[in-house]
């Protein structure tokens, strides 16, 4: 049994008359310990899926289990042993920081919401996980601000960690720090992940990281997910053309090997109802089939399932 | 002249000091990149040349010179003549400098109305032309829409035409496509580069994206602990980085095109932090630096002039590379 289990999941928002289909019919599985890579356009429904999935953006249809427990429904009592194994990592942990809060404080909420342990377990475990994400630890005692931004998103690890989840959703957990520290984070997520059995749905802008950081990968375009595979499959032989779109632009940092125009042109237009595949009109391989019927996704082998008609 | 030449800028914070002393210029038509450790100052950078810093900041010494014209010491009238005619501002999240209950169009006409003595019909049609000119579709249409109705690549875009709809003569793109997927950074920095060479403006591209620094800069400057550290042209720089930072930097990114996976090789890190030179004297990278010598921890490293203009503030680097004759750069 899979320990996330998604099918075809639907998240609509209300954007004035019209209702913007944001997530529309998403189905798959996170395995236990499992990474699983999310990547797409800007404005897909990436960051919507993983807060659906969480509870935190009600769905419209579909169904969410959690070790195969149908969770989509549940009401706040019922939901809360499940909530602890699920937790989120933000891009700006800043943000989502209360600037008035100690670290102290903002950990200890999370364990008393949760009623784990007394008074002098839960410092035991607050020192501890301070300690394992590789803040001072005198960090306890100290606001945000006095905080660096890449301290600022070990607290965001620490805050998602201290629960003991078997499952974190992270959004975009490094792309607002430079390289260096960003190779501290995501070495820091993967010795977590070996230590706890984690499983990630990582979500990123940068394919160079999910590359090296998922085992599979899943690629969104417009609501659904347009290609799944491994890692290795999807780098070595990827199927679907906005995938080949999405490695195409790529910047490559070797500044002799000059980059080629993007394939893709124009924006993804998220208010609009399109008929055919939704690829359609920004695909260079489109035909008459591709405006008027839309490919399902279907599997290509050995895990690899993409939606375009000629994959 | 250079356009810009910032000499000896120093900002300080209550308590701590976030550029020391930095020295870089820019060329009227080039693009530079400021990169740099996170918490660094490039921000703060970008906020004093437009002079727009945080009321608790101060300018503690240095001069930034545009044109030859010392910013720093204008009027707050005289400063708002320049901002957005002679200099522009874009930043990293759209959502936070686009007002979000004015249309767009109303938001580019308050920013032409405000250099030029425009009706609002020519006003409005300026901002047509414009929305065109950064390739939003059905420019007319969109002038009514708010920026909530628009995806993250196409506010970006509202942010350019904003920006350049006065003709500066330098734009500072404070980290412009950090939100925004692989296909819509390309469109939005290509966008950029042509009007770089259509409006013969500079730009001051602040990104920590090595990718995008290699694509679309034409020179680069790194920045440590509030300090230049190293500058010089792109190709020179990634065939051979001279600061052991900069080296550090290049170490530490997954190469796409390498077959990387954490299953079986780790990433290489800078240990330690930037904090942990807080309060020392000489060069503030010394206590991770893997080449450091007790004279580094004495004086701060002074930026060296090298071959090729290139320049970097490491003396153990300097010998390396032949002195500041640099023979072994050749
Ligand atoms: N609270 C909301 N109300 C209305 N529309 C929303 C809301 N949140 C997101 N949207 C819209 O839903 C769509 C999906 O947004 P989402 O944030 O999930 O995209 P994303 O893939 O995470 O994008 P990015 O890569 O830019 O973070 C977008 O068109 C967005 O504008
Ligand atoms: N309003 C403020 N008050 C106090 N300190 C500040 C303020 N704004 C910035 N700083 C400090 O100044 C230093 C430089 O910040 P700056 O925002 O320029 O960094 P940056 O190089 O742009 O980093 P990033 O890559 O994370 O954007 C940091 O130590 C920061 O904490
Ligand atoms: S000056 Fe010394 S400590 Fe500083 S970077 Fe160079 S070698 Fe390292
Ligand atoms: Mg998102
Ligand atoms: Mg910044």
């Amino acid at each position: 049994m899979a320990l996330l289990s998604v099918r075809d999941l639907h998240t609509r928002y209300a954007v004035g008359k019209q209702q913007l289909r944001a997530v529309d019919g998403v189905s798959f599985e996170v395995g236990r310990g499992e990474t699983v890579g999310l990547v797409g356009e800007s404005g897909c429904g990436k960051s919507t899926l993983g807060k659906t999935i969480l509870r935190l953006v009600p769905s419209a249809e579909g169904t969410i289990e959690l070790d195969g427990a149908d969770i989509t429904h549940l009401g706040e009592g019922a939901m809360a042993p499940h909530r602890r194994r699920m937790q989120m990592i933000f891009q700006d942990p800043f943000g989502s920081l209360n600037p008035r809060q100690t670290i102290r404080t903002v950990l200890d909420t999370a364990l008393k919401v949760h009623r784990l342990g007394n008074g002098a377990e839960r410092e035991r475990q607050l020192q501890e996980i301070v300690t394992r994400v590789g803040l001072p630890s005198d960090s306890l005692d100290r606001y945000p601000h006095e905080f660096s931004g890449g301290q600022r998103q070990r607290i965001g690890i620490a805050r998602a960690l201290v629960l003991h989840p078997a499952l974190i959703v992270c959004d975009e957990p490094v792309s607002a720090l430079d390289v260096s520290i960003q190779a501290q984070i995501l070495n820091l997520l993967i010795d977590l992940k070996r230590e706890f059995g984690l499983a990630y749905l990582f979500i990123s802008h940068d394919l160079s990281v999910v590359r090296y950081f998922a085992d599979r990968v899943l690629v969104m375009y417009f609501g659904r997910i347009v290609e799944s595979a491994s890692h290795a499959t999807l780098w070595r032989d990827p199927r679907h053309p906005y995938t080949k779109a999405l490695f195409a632009a790529v910047p490559s940092a070797d500044p002799t090997h000059k980059r080629v125009a993007p394939p893709i042109k124009g924006e993804l237009v998220t208010t609009e109802q399109v008929r055919g595949c939704r690829f359609h009109s920004r695909c260079p391989a489109a035909t008459d089939r591709c405006r008027a019927e839309e490919p399902p996704l279907r599997s290509l082998g050995e895990g690899h399932h993409a939606a375009c008609h000629y994959a | 002249m250079s356009l810009l030449t910032v000499d000896k800028l120093s900002v300080a914070f209550p308590g701590h000091v976030a550029v020391r002393e930095a020295s870089f210029s820019i060329e009227s038509g080039e693009t530079l990149a400021l990169v740099g450790e996170s918490g660094c100052g490039k921000s703060v950078t970008a906020f004093s040349v437009m002079r727009l810093l945080p009321s608790n900041a101060r300018i503690a010494s240095g001069r930034i010179l545009l044109e030859g014209t010392d910013l720093l010491s204008l009027s707050e009238p005289e400063m708002r003549e320049v901002r957005g005619a002679k200099v522009s501002l874009i930043q990293q999240e759209p959502m936070t400098s686009l007002n979000p209950v004015l249309s767009i169009g109303l938001q580019i006409t308050e920013v032409i109305r405000r250099h030029e003595k425009l009706s609002r019909r020519a006003a409005r049609a300026r901002a047509v032309e414009l929305l065109d000119l950064v390739r939003i579709p059905d420019a007319h249409r969109r002038l009514d829409d708010h920026p909530h109705n628009l995806s993250g690549g196409m506010r970006q875009r509202v942010m350019i035409a904003m920006a350049v709809a006065c003709r500066p003569r330098l734009l500072i793109a404070d980290e412009p496509t950090t939100a925004l997927d692989v296909t819509t950074q390309a469109q939005v920095l290509d966008l950029l580069d042509d009007l770089r060479r259509r409006l013969g403006m500079a730009v001051l591209l602040i990104t920590h994206d090595l990718g995008v620094v290699a694509q679309w800069a034409d020179r680069i400057a790194v920045m440590y602990a509030g300090r230049i550290v190293e500058q010089g042209g792109i190709e020179p720089f990634f065939a051979r980085p001279l600061h052991p930072y900069s080296r550090g930097l290049l170490g530490a990114r997954v190469d796409v095109d390498a077959d990387e996976h954490y299953s079986k090789n780790r990433l290489s890190e800078i240990p330690g932090s930037v904090g942990s030179a807080a309060g020392q004297a000489g060069c503030s990278f010394a206590p991770r630096c893997p080449v450091a010598e007790p004279a580094c921890r004495r004086a701060v490293p002074p930026l060296v002039a090298l071959p090729d203009e290139r320049a970097v503030a490491c003396p153990v680097t300097v010998v390396l590379a032949g002195g500041p004759h640099g023979a072994a750069l050749r």
